[in-house]
Parts: structure tokens; C-alpha cells; sequence
């Protein structure tokens, strides 16, 4: 190898150094370390909602430290372990076995549920308490696990109130289907289809694409020749909006409506003028209506710029295992883990309280309509909180 | 509507973007036998390149056609400084190297050009601005949008002109020279490490519009766009007859249209067993049956003409 080439990969290599630590702040001796665990895609695709997810357990941990907690007499230092498991299952279960390796204390996430499933089969074994604050399948709080938490309504929830609002509101007869075939795509798809079939609507058909997919014409067109009411997608924002686009390209004039996962800013940016009137649901509230909302928004856009999709739900996931460590008085998840179904507090996004299966209680959808390229919202959907 | 004719459609624009990448995989393999799995990363960069250079003009109010000429005009340079890059410092130490060698350092090259645009262009997904005219128009039935046009045509044309370039120039000569013996090529007073220089440059400059018009096209952009397209134009390549450049524009071209009517039709055939999901095994069984009868691809033959 030349000198030169040498040179330019140990430059690149450090660079990689460089990119990877994140200090977190020193612990001052003596302190207790709590480590706290959270896997999100922080390349790929999904990378932009990994770092939101990321960004909201940061600040909750910051805000932690800040305010000096006590447990078992000794001053805690939270420390923060982020992990990327690139949406990808198999590197989730990885990620995962590291956690608990590193014997974390508990771990927040993982953002999909694709990845959130596998992984929580591997605490509930070690006994750590994981909460996921972005993953909706159903599936992951009933497989009987002990450890496995929730912070934001699940997609039953969600499936269902979509189709009522799509025959109440949006007055559909007929519906094409599309889903990414991952486990939070295809799990809401099929629960929005069962709610859609209840509901008197006639599925035309019901498509599937992959969530690394950029090119969903051969789709569309297909979609197009049914000519549906509305296109409902279960899937994430990164290939929601190229969607929108290519819809309105084909020129097909049918009403679209997805889930929470292209409910997002990035979701208004990649659709442009074409993301104009699409429809998309976010379990809770908007930001703005939630109990603490707007100072969580203020105090995030200062410290690291707009909040994604689900920043206030990783905050208030990560409050939820402090504060059972407080009520416990113990670091230890042995002990800790009882009491984490016990706990009840003002959260950020709602009142955090879990039910018997581990999700959060209550829980309500919102309907946003892409209004002037802000999310506008149009009603809040199954709300006896 | 028709919807066959869509779909074909569709697929012929998807192909043709395909065609013009796997030429850069298709020449360099025909001339060093390499697998140059850092190929579609320099799509990606110049699918970057260019959307920076778009950003920066449309705030100064320029719009339409000319602008994506004067960001294809910064992207080539680009990509092309990047290509010799690429060949001088991770290809040209390993030449009598293992065949192995090569092929790790490009999977290195692929991740390393992954990250270093995602600390300059971040990890979220770049939306282009709408800068070009939506005008469609209708062919039997079947919509085609102008920016579908420019895309055939600019395809159809730099397919052209490099078989120009190859069959018909000296340059031309002296890499096909190349591409069949190398040693004897050099005796003949070839420069070889030239002449493996320009097809990086020639491969490189076509990933540079191939990006460009990907930009134009899908309007989104992001780091890891250039991993799956490699994968598929490397595809598209094989399945042509990787080192045939006829082999990889033919290859590229069927390659999207059958993606295409895999998607649309599947469901349909196998009455909603199999659905659109499976449009990718479809392509690359379509792959496995075509070398399980040719093996060296469609249009590759034995001691055929390489470059």
C-alpha cells in the first residue's frame, strides 16, 4: 500500500473514531452508574427517526443527572448506551445480547417492531426491563413477557379507528391496501383491513412493497386500474413520500391515508406540494395538546432541532424506568421491575400507567391532514382517557 | 388505461437508469475482472453532488431543465475525480494481488463513501425541490411523464455514444486491446494504467448522470441510496453477460421491465398467493434460469469482446 493510501485510511479511520464517541458527560467518583440502554436504526433508511428516538432518551437522561437523584443513599449518574440496530432484526437480537451483557439497567426501544420483537424475547430471558416508545405491533406486550413495556397505544387501537374514520369521515367505499411487509407495516395494514372490512368497506387489493423500496409504480399502476376512494399505507415516512409523489405522477386522485409511521416532517418534506390533503394518524396527541407538551417541544427544538415522530415518547419511556428505580429505591431490575407496573406519573405525552399486559393505559389516536405543509390536526379518535 | 403498456413503460425507465449503471460495473470487470462493489456509491455521491448544486441555484431562482444540466455538468467532475480516486488508491496497489484482495477493498471503499456522505449530507432522506414541468403525455392509453422522456432519451443516447467511443475510436481499440490480454496490449505500446484509468472515468462519468436523473426522477435522495441500485445493476450486468457492454444495456432494460410486470401481474398469475412482494425473486429467478442456460448471461459469450 502507498504512502499516501496509508495516510487516507488512517485519516478515515479516525474520522470513524471520532464520529463514534459520544461523550456523556463525566461521572464524578463515588457516583452510582446507571448504564441505560437504547437501540435504534441509526443508519439506513429509518436513520433520522433512530436519532429522534436517540435525541428524546438523551434528554430525559440529562435532565436526570441534572436534577441529582438519589437511590440507596448514593448519588446516580446516568449514562446513556445507544446502539444501532439498522431496522434490521437480526442485528436487533445482537444488539440486544450486548445489552445485556453490559448488564444495562433498562432498555428503551427498539424503534421498530420488527427488531423490538426478537429483541425482547433476550431481556425478558435476563430479566431487563425494556420499554419500546415507537414499536405498535400488538404482538410485542402479549407473548407473555414480564419485561416488556410500552409508552404509545398499539395498532389494534390504531387499525381500528382508521376504519371507522375512513368510512365516517372520509366517506370510502373502496380502499386499496399497500404495506412494507415488516412487522409494523403489515401488522397495522392487516388490522386497518380487518377494521375497513368490518366497516362495510370493499378491499380492492392489497399490495406489498419493502422498506428500502424508492420505485412503487408497477403498484400504483395496478391501484390505479381498481381506482379505490382511498390508498391506505401501512409503512414508514422514507417511502411514504416518494409514494405520494408517484401516486399524484400517475395520476391517480384517490385520498391516502397512513399510520403513524409517515406521520412525520419528513414524511411533509419528501411528498412536497403532492403530500398536499393525504391523511396520517399518530397514536396520542399532537405535541402541542399533550399535558407537557409545548415546553418538552420548546426545550428539544433548542437542543436538537424538530421533533421527528416519537422524541416524547422515548422521553417519558425513560422517565417511566427512573422513576421505578426511585420508587424501588434500587438500580437492580430484580428489584426495580415489580414496581415499574405500579408507577404512575405525569408524562410528557399522557399519564404513564401500564395495564396488566404492559401497555400504556388509555390511549387515543389523532387524525392529522397535511394542511400548507404542516401537519394539521383533524380530530383526536377514541378518547375516554 | 392500459396497463400493461404502463408497466412497460414504467419498466423501460427504471431499466434504462439501470443500463447506464451496470456499464460502469460491466467495463471495469471486462478490462481488471473486478467486481467494483463501489460502484453504485458513486451514484449515490453524484445523485448528492448534484441535489447540493440544485439547492444552491434554485434559492437564486433558477429552475426547469437548465439547472439539472448545470448540476449534471458539477456532478461529472466530481464522480470522475472520485472513480480515480477509488482506482489509485484502493484497486491499483491490490492489481497482482489475489482476486479476493480487490474485492474486499471495494466492499471497504462501498462502506467508507457510505458514512463520509453521511457526516457531509446527514442521514436523512434529501428532498429535491420541484423544479421540473409535470407535463404528461398519453401514449394508447399510458401516461409518460416529460422528466420519463428525458431519462429514455439521455439513456438511449450515452448508449450510443459510448459504442461510439468503444468501437470506433483509438481509444476504443486500445481498451478492448486491453480487455482481451492486458500484458500483450502494454507491449503493443498500450498504457495500460491509462487505459484503465478512462474506464473508470467513462464508468464513473455515466454514474454521475445515472445519479443525476435518479435525483430528477424519485425526487429523494439519502447515503445508502446506492447500495440496492448497485446490487440490481450488478444484476442487471450478469444477467446481460457482465463484460458485454450490448450485454449490459440489454440487461439493465429487461431487468426493469421485468421488475415491473413481476409486480403488477404476480398477484394476478397466482391468483394471490404470491403478491407484488415477490417482484425482486422474480427478477433474480428470472437471473438463476438465464445462467443455469447461458451461463456467461444473455448476450456474454465465450472470449467475447470485452471492454
Amino acid at each position: 500500500m502507498s504512502r499516501l493510501s496509508q495516510a487516507l485510511c488512517l485519516s478515515i479511520a479516525t474520522l470513524a473514531l471520532m464520529a463514534c464517541s459520544k461523550p456523556d458527560g463525566p461521572a464524578a467518583s463515588g457516583d452510582l452508574v446507571v448504564k441505560i440502554g437504547t437501540s435504534n436504526p441509526l443508519t439506513g433508511p429509518q436513520a433520522h427517526l433512530g436519532k429522534d428516538n436517540e435525541n428524546g432518551t438523551r434528554m430525559a437522561i440529562d435532565d436526570a443527572n441534572a436534577k441529582g437523584i438519589t437511590i440507596g443513599g448514593r448519588k446516580v449518574h446516568f449514562e446513556l448506551v445507544s446502539e444501532d440496530d439498522a431496522a434490521d432484526p437480526k442485528t436487533g437480537t445482537i444488539v440486544a445480547q450486548k445489552f445485556v451483557d453490559m448488564q444495562v439497567a433498562g432498555v428503551i426501544g427498539h424503534l421498530n417492531s420488527g427488531t423490538t420483537i426478537p429483541a425482547s424475547r433476550i431481556y425478558a430471558d435476563a430479566g431487563i426491563p425494556q420499554i419500546a416508545a415507537s414499536a405498535t405491533n400488538p404482538k410485542y406486550t402479549h407473548q407473555g413477557f414480564k419485561t416488556a413495556f410500552r409508552v404509545i397505544p398499539n395498532d389494534t387501537k390504531q387499525g381500528l379507528e382508521l376504519g371507522k374514520f375512513a368510512v365516517g369521515k372520509l366517506g370510502a367505499k373502496t380502499v386499496a391496501i399497500i404495506d412494507d411487509t415488516t412487522q409494523y407495516g403489515q401488522g397495522l395494514a392487516n388490522q386497518f383491513e380487518e377494521a375497513a372490512k368490518a366497516a362495510g368497506i370493499t378491499v380492492v387489493t392489497h399490495e406489498h412493497t419493502d422498506d428500502h423500496a424508492t420505485d412503487f409504480r408497477a403498484i400504483l399502476t395496478n391501484v390505479k386500474a381498481k381506482a379505490p376512494d382511498l390508498i391506505f399505507y401501512g409503512g414508514m415516512d422514507s417511502q411514504s413520500g416518494p409514494m405520494m409523489k408517484q401516486i399524484k405522477a400517475l395520476g391517480v386522485t384517490s385520498k391516502f391515508l397512513t399510520g403513524d409511521g409517515g406521520c412525520s416532517v419528513e414524511f411533509i418534506t419528501l411528498s412536497g406540494a403532492d403530500g398536499e390533503g393525504a391523511y396520517c394518524s399518530m397514536p396520542g396527541m399532537p405535541v402541542e395538546k399533550m399535558p407537557l407538551g409545548p415546553d418538552f417541544k420548546q426545550r428539544f427544538n433548542a437542543k436538537y432541532g424538530e421533533i421527528q415522530d416519537y422524541a416524547p415518547y422515548c422521553y417519558d419511556a425513560t422517565n417511566a424506568l427512573i422513576n421505578a428505580m426511585q420508587k424501588a429505591d434500587s438500580i437492580d431490575p430484580a428489584k426495580y421491575l415489580p414496581v415499574l407496573k405500579t408507577i404512575a406519573f405525569q408524562g410528557v405525552t399522557t399519564n404513564v400507567q401500564f395495564d396488566d399486559n404492559g401497555d400504556i393505559q388509555g390511549g387515543v389516536i389523532t387524525v392529522f391532514k397535511i394542511h400548507d405543509g404542516k401537519l394539521s390536526a383533524q380530530e383526536t379518535l377514541g378518547g375516554q382517557q | 388505461m392500459d396497463i400493461f403498456l404502463q408497466q412497460v413503460i414504467n419498466g423501460l425507465v427504471q431499466g434504462s437508469i439501470y443500463a447506464l449503471v451496470a456499464l460502469g460495473y460491466t467495463m471495469v470487470y471486462g478490462i481488471i475482472e473486478l467486481v467494483n462493489f463501489a460502484h453504485g456509491e458513486v451514484v449515490m455521491v453524484g445523485a448528492l453532488v448534484s441535489l447540493s448544486v440544485i439547492e444552491r441555484l434554485v434559492s437564486r431562482g433558477y429552475t426547469g431543465w437548465p439547472l439539472i444540466v448545470i448540476s449534471v455538468l458539477v456532478a461529472i467532475p466530481t464522480c470522475i475525480a472520485l472513480g480515480l480516486g477509488i482506482e489509485r488508491v484502493a484497486y491499483r496497489p491490490l492489481r497482482r494481488a489475489p482476486r479476493l484482495a480487490p474485492l474486499i477493498s471495494a466492499i471497504g471503499v462501498s462502506i467508507a463513501l457510505q458514512q463520509i456522505a453521511a457526516l457531509i449530507w446527514g442521514r436523512n432522506y434529501l428532498h429535491y425541490p420541484d423544479i421540473l414541468p409535470k407535463t404528461q403525455y398519453l401514449i394508447g392509453g399510458a401516461v409518460i411523464s416529460q422528466v420519463q422522456v428525458v431519462i429514455l432519451l439521455s439513456a438511449a443516447v450515452l448508449m450510443a455514444a459510448l459504442w461510439v467511443l468503444v468501437q470506433r475510436t483509438r481509444l476504443g481499440r486500445a481498451m478492448r486491446a486491453t480487455a482481451q490480454n492486458p500484458a500483450v496490449a502494454g507491449l503493443m505500446g498500450v498504457d495500460v494504467n491509462r487505459i484503465i484509468a478512462t474506464t473508470f472515468v467513462v464508468g464513473s462519468a455515466l454514474a454521475a448522470v445515472a445519479g443525476t436523473l435518479i435525483g430528477a426522477y424519485y425526487q429523494v435522495g439519502n447515503h445508502t441510496m446506492g447500495f440496492l441500485l448497485g446490487l440490481k445493476a450488478f444484476t442487471a450486468a450478469v444477467l446481460g453477460g457482465i463484460g458485454s457492454l450490448g450485454g449490459a444495456m440489454a440487461g439493465g432494460l429487461l431487468l426493469g421491465v421485468i421488475e415491473n410486470l413481476g409486480a403488477g401481474y404476480m398477484g394476478k398469475l397466482t391468483d394471490g398467493a404470491v403478491g407484488s412482494n415477490y417482484s425482486d425473486v422474480f427478477a433474480f429467478l428470472m437471473l438463476v434460469l438465464v445462467l443455469i442456460f447461458r451461463p456467461s448471461g444473455l448476450l456474454g459469450e465465450r472470449g467475447v469482446e470485452k471492454v
